[in-house]
């Protein structure tokens, strides 16, 4: 029964935003599920990989600047222009796969710092293709069936459908043989070899399955805000997507979607009010890894368990 | 698992205890001068056996002996420097871990490397999975992979720990632990099983409870055992080799090696 209130709850909250009249926060909800997807891309590698990354920015931004360069310079339609950014942007991780997973841990970080630095730095100079610091502009967004994603409601409910698919795959994908194998990569990777999984293969798998996410929130990003700046391939970016990974709760379903929530309303409302916004962000965040080190979501639970004083349920999230 | 091991060649085994020196019967295992070093310094030096199908290998030699070393080498977790390792006459000396598996290679760690946040079912599950095609399917749930949850839930039984399969691991004793080792070695139904101190840690019943669980196993397997305890190792081994300094020191059978008198000196006399 309670499992059925809290799921109608959730179905109310996401349909809000296509029949509320407010523009301003149904544009907020629409940027919560864009970034929800690339914190649920990244929670492949860093909560059930164990692959923390702090270069996924390169695959959102490399996507987003494919479908505006392919539909405004190369003069493409926008469906095509679109899968394009896609499947560039997938390729793009299985090249950089193989240099990140060269390590694991501490060296995976940086290898995947490194490459994200990299693609700033061509974006930033490599002004015939990208525009350089002043990015790339006079990009509208498509207008698939006649129907009209201009408008907010419209373009929210784009959005919607896209991250359902991407939640969707993601919560298959963790339950299934592979997902189970890709957290058995993260805990204990030796055993798992001597059990017959190729773990390296595991990795680059899960690598470039969540660039393709991130490439697929890269495509919404770019019609979203229609105009793509250096700024997206920043290592703003790629930390914020892991701050919003971590906060939510790493290795879990809802934690980078909770995650998402979070910093993108910081973001939006918070900054209407205080300017140093980053600063409530970073004292946020510092609560929340104080007070449940396992993030939102699980840490909600947890404290939740203990106030019903219900026994302790085994973490559904791992079987 | 109902269905026996798979045999090399699909040949039948035969008692392999007098084949070991012999060319009559491809051994299960072979090794053939293999070295490591780490950083200069040998911790395997030219080991050479050859282990018969069926047979129960005990391994002994004092603590950095380089027996652990030499499973490693045999599974791929490290790359040995120089030599040879055969599974069933087949050089895998250049395959990885994971094809070494699916080659009919099992071990358990001395150390218990399991997935403690999981159940015993998954864990055993992970077993059955990788030896399996399906463990690249992203979209299935396991969950509704009701064949490898039977499987799993037979091996926990023979074993004895079907009462505790939904248990997380980390809730479990080591007693349990070390059993779903053997478990999950045997899900593989491997031709070759090594077996790294499976007795360390044990109180005496759960060392007579492993003991009996080891003699189950079907001759169709063949065992290579490290163990410190004599007692339960002797009474295990067709044949022993007692490493020392990375070395093969003396090879032969139980009453052989015991009376020999080079390991008296370094091992059981010391």
């Amino acid at each position: 029964m309670k499992r059925a209130a809290l799921l109608a709850l959730a179905l109310a909250v996401l349909v809000a935003p296509a029949i509320l009249p407010w523009d301003f926060y149904v544009n907020i909800a629409t940027q919560v599920l864009i970034a929800a997807i690339f914190a649920l891309s990244l929670n492949l590698l860093v909560g059930y990989g164990g692959l923390i990354s702090l270069g996924h920015g390169a695959f959102l931004g490399a996507s987003a600047y494919a479908v505006i360069f392919l539909t405004t310079r190369a003069g493409m339609a926008q469906l095509p222009a679109a899968a394009c950014a896609v499947v560039f942007a997938t390729f793009l991780a299985a090249l950089f796969g193989p240099i990140a997973l060269r390590a694991s841990g501490l060296g995976f970080l940086m290898i995947t710092l490194a490459l994200g630095q990299i693609m700033w730095g061509v974006a930033y100079r490599w002004v015939e293709v990208t525009g350089g610091d002043n990015g790339l502009s006079g990009f509208t967004r498509p207008q698939p069936f006649g129907l009209d994603l201009s408008s907010p409601h419209a373009f929210y409910v784009l959005a919607l459908l896209v991250f359902g698919c991407s939640f969707a795959f993601i919560a298959l994908l963790v339950h299934s043989p592979f997902g189970a194998g890709l957290r058995g990569v993260r805990d204990q990777p030796r055993r798992l070899r001597a059990l017959g999984f190729d773990t390296w293969l595991i990795r680059y798998a899960a690598f470039v399955i969540a660039a393709f996410w991130a490439a697929v929130a890269g495509v919404l990003w770019a019609y979203y805000n229609q105009f793509v700046s250096p700024h997206v391939l920043s290592l703003t970016n790629s930390a914020e997507v892991l701050l919003m990974v971590i906060a939510g709760g790493a290795g879990t379903l809802f934690g980078p979607v909770a995650g998402a929530v979070i910093v993108v309303l910081l973001k939006n409302v918070a900054s209407a009010y205080v300017t140093r916004w980053m600063m409530l962000l970073g004292i946020v965040f510092v609560v929340i890894v104080v007070f449940m080190p396992e993030g939102l979501v699980p840490g909600l639970a947890r404290l939740r368990r203990r106030s019903t004083g219900g026994v302790a349920r085994p973490r559904t999230e791992g079987a | 698992m109902t269905d026996g091991p798979r045999l090399p060649d699909g040949g039948r085994v035969t008692a392999g205890r007098d084949a070991a020196g012999t060319s009559a019967v491809t051994a299960a295992l072979e090794i053939e001068g293999l070295s490591k070093s780490f950083g200069g310094l040998p911790a395997v030096r030219g080991v050479t056996l050859q282990i018969a199908p069926g047979e129960r290998r005990l391994l002994l030699g004092p603590n950095g002996a380089g027996k652990t070393t030499l499973f490693n080498l045999i599974t791929g977790d490290i790359h040995a420097d120089s030599g040879i390792v055969r599974l069933g006459g087949r050089d895998i000396s250049r395959l990885r871990p994971h094809r070494r598996a699916h080659l009919g290679l099992a071990r358990t760690y001395q150390v218990i490397t399991l997935f403690s946040s999981d159940t015993l079912l998954h864990n055993l599950t992970l077993s059955l999975l990788g030896v399996s095609a399906s463990r690249w399917n992203p979209l299935l749930p396991l969950s509704r992979r009701d064949d490898l949850r039977e499987r799993a839930l037979a091996l926990l039984e023979r074993v004895g720990l079907s009462q505790v399969a939904e248990r997380k691991l980390s809730e479990t004793s080591y007693g349990e632990q070390r059993r779903l080792e053997i478990a999950m070695a045997l899900a593989q139904e491997p031709r070759v099983l090594l077996l790294d101190e499976p007795f360390a840690g044990l109180s005496r019943e759960e060392r007579r409870d492993m003991q009996q669980e080891l003699s189950r196993i079907p001759r169709e397997v063949t065992m290579v055992m490290i163990e410190h305890d004599l007692d339960v190792a002797l009474s295990f081994a067709d044949r022993i080799a007692v490493l020392h300094q990375g070395q093969v020191l003396v090879e032969g059978t139980r009453t052989e090696v015991v009376a020999d008198a080079r390991v008296q000196e370094i091992y059981l006399g010391a």
